[in-house]
């Protein structure tokens, strides 16, 4: 088993990766995208010699390299006290917009948009709405794609969804197919699932809710601050941005943009003098 | 034994260790002044409030993602992300595969600390029923740094401690008072800043 690369290392193969395929990875955190790549070599199997010449001569191996990479977990409903706090502050607030826009950046495979097509059903709002999810990984947005969860997760999202403060019947949502919940069409009929790279593609539309959790910690601190940017061009004006939970702007360059809405739970909005930053 | 100065001290434990990382804090100095990181393996969901038990005499804070390392704190790894140090000495979390049934996980905090602070790491595993530390402690000792285990006999689960002892052969293996003597009271690590 390969224990340890050096940075230099790890540099040469995320320059490779970038020179051959366009992807770049240079700006993720050193320290989590070393542990990505020392796991790959174990679950491959092979040396970091090796990686490189299949990366070189094998478009699929790197396919399989690339998905492999970034940390795909996610949950519906994950942390329910956030999505309590949208239901209280922020979808008043959405109520307010004839179209309401909203970007889940980082959305893997699709959990979170889903979550979030409920609310905005259950507040009577999910008809105006457009809710635009996008993904590095293929893969997980051909799967989100599908709205097909396995039913023994969505056993735990019940539980989820009920500390959110939601009341209605979770069952009522979802077919259950084998071992199969295949989330309803109308909640997935004003989701639009697209690629997207936060590191090199640019502002698509403007947005008066921007998602990003739980995608900013694989980042250094200065690729974070040009995907903060591009959250800040791509905002309506006084509108909201949601953090993970352990993810904070306080060490950002764009701090001084936003005001807090809740702390707890990283929820920040433009501030009023900011629009279009 | 003389030791040159550590600049951090990592504390792995898992079940039984709370009592013991109580009496390890109420024994640390107040002029301690390197940064102390402690991983402990919690239920989902229960000992949320760990932070108060452990901290009634000292600030513990769960740092958030990229928040400094600084001298003179106490960190606690939040519940369910695995805790890296950068380069740039600021945390980084982690949410990825649970290692060792863990997260976060004793190994990866240790491993990312060696990384790092190589020679000027000091990493001490308690008590526990995983074997979970031991990898980490081999990659802190391996990297020059200094390893050390609560010796089993004063340790409520064994498992942990046999393990990080059984895979590094120059571990200290010490009791919870002589781990307070030894580690923090190395007058280098005491100096004022
Ligand atoms: C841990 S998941 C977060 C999922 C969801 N937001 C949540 O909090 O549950 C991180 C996601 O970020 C995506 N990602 C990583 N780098 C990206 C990039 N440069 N651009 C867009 N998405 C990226 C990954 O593919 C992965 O799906």
């Amino acid at each position: 088993m390969m224990r340890e690369i050096t940075n230099e290392e790890l540099t040469e193969l995320l320059i490779l990766v970038q020179a051959q395929y366009g992807y770049d990875f240079t700006g993720y955190a050193t320290s989590s995208i070393k542990r990505r790549v020392l796991r790959f070599l174990q679950l491959a199997n092979v040396t970091l010699y090796d990686l490189k010449y299949h990366i070189t001569n094998d478009p699929d191996f790197f396919i399989w390299f690339k998905q492999s990479l970034t940390v795909n977990v996610t949950e519906m409903f994950r942390d329910p006290h956030f999505y309590r706090k949208l239901r209280e502050v922020v979808i008043p607030v959405l109520a307010t917009y004839p179209v309401i826009k909203i970007w889940h950046a980082g959305c893997a495979t699709g959990e979170e948009p889903f979550s979030m097509a409920i609310l905005l059903h259950e507040a009577g709002l999910l008809d105006r709405a457009r809710i635009y999810a996008t993904d590095l990984n293929d893969a997980n947005l051909q799967k989100a794609a599908t709205g097909i969860i396995p039913l023994p997760a969505m056993k735990h999202y019940i539980a989820n969804y009920q500390m959110t403060g939601g009341t209605a019947d979770f069952a009522d949502y979802y077919t259950a197919r084998y071992d199969n919940a295949i989330i309803h069409n109308e909640l997935r009929r004003n989701i639009i699932f697209s690629q997207h790279n936060l590191v090199t593609d640019y502002v698509f539309n403007e947005f008066q809710l921007i998602c990003c959790r739980n995608v900013l910690i694989y980042f250094n601190r200065d690729l974070q601050n040009h995907v903060t940017d591009l959250f800040c061009r791509s905002m309506a004006p006084l509108g909201f941005l949601a953090l993970g939970t352990k993810e904070s702007l306080l060490f950002s360059e764009q701090r001084n943009k936003f005001e807090v809405v809740s702390l707890k739970d990283k929820i920040f909005r433009l501030k009023n003098d900011q629009a279009k930053c | 034994m003389t030791r040159p100065n550590a600049d951090i001290v990592v504390i792995g434990g898992s079940s039984g260790s709370i009592p013991v990382l109580i009496k390890i804090l109420d024994g640390i100095p107040a002029g301690f002044s390197i940064p102390v990181v402690i991983v402990v393996h919690r239920l989902k969901n229960v000992d949320s409030d760990l932070k108060a038990i452990l901290g009634s005499r000292h600030t513990i804070t769960e740092p958030e993602d990229k928040e400094p390392v600084l001298n003179g704190h106490i960190y606690l790894a939040p519940q369910n992300y695995h805790l890296l140090v950068e380069e740039d000495r600021t945390f980084s979390l982690d949410y990825s595969e649970l290692i060792n049934f863990s997260r976060p996980s004793i190994d990866v905090t240790f491993a990312g600390v060696a990384d790092i602070y190589k020679e000027r790491s000091i990493g001490i595993v308690l008590s526990g029923s995983n074997k979970d530390g031991a990898e980490g402690l081999q990659a802190i000792i391996a990297a020059g740094g200094m390893g050390v285990v609560q010796d089993p006999l004063s340790a409520e689960y064994t498992i942990m401690p046999e393990a990080a002892i059984a895979m590094n052969t120059a571990a200290m293996v010490l009791t919870p008072s002589n781990i307070i003597t030894t580690i923090f009271s190395i007058p280098g690590n005491r100096q004022t800043m």
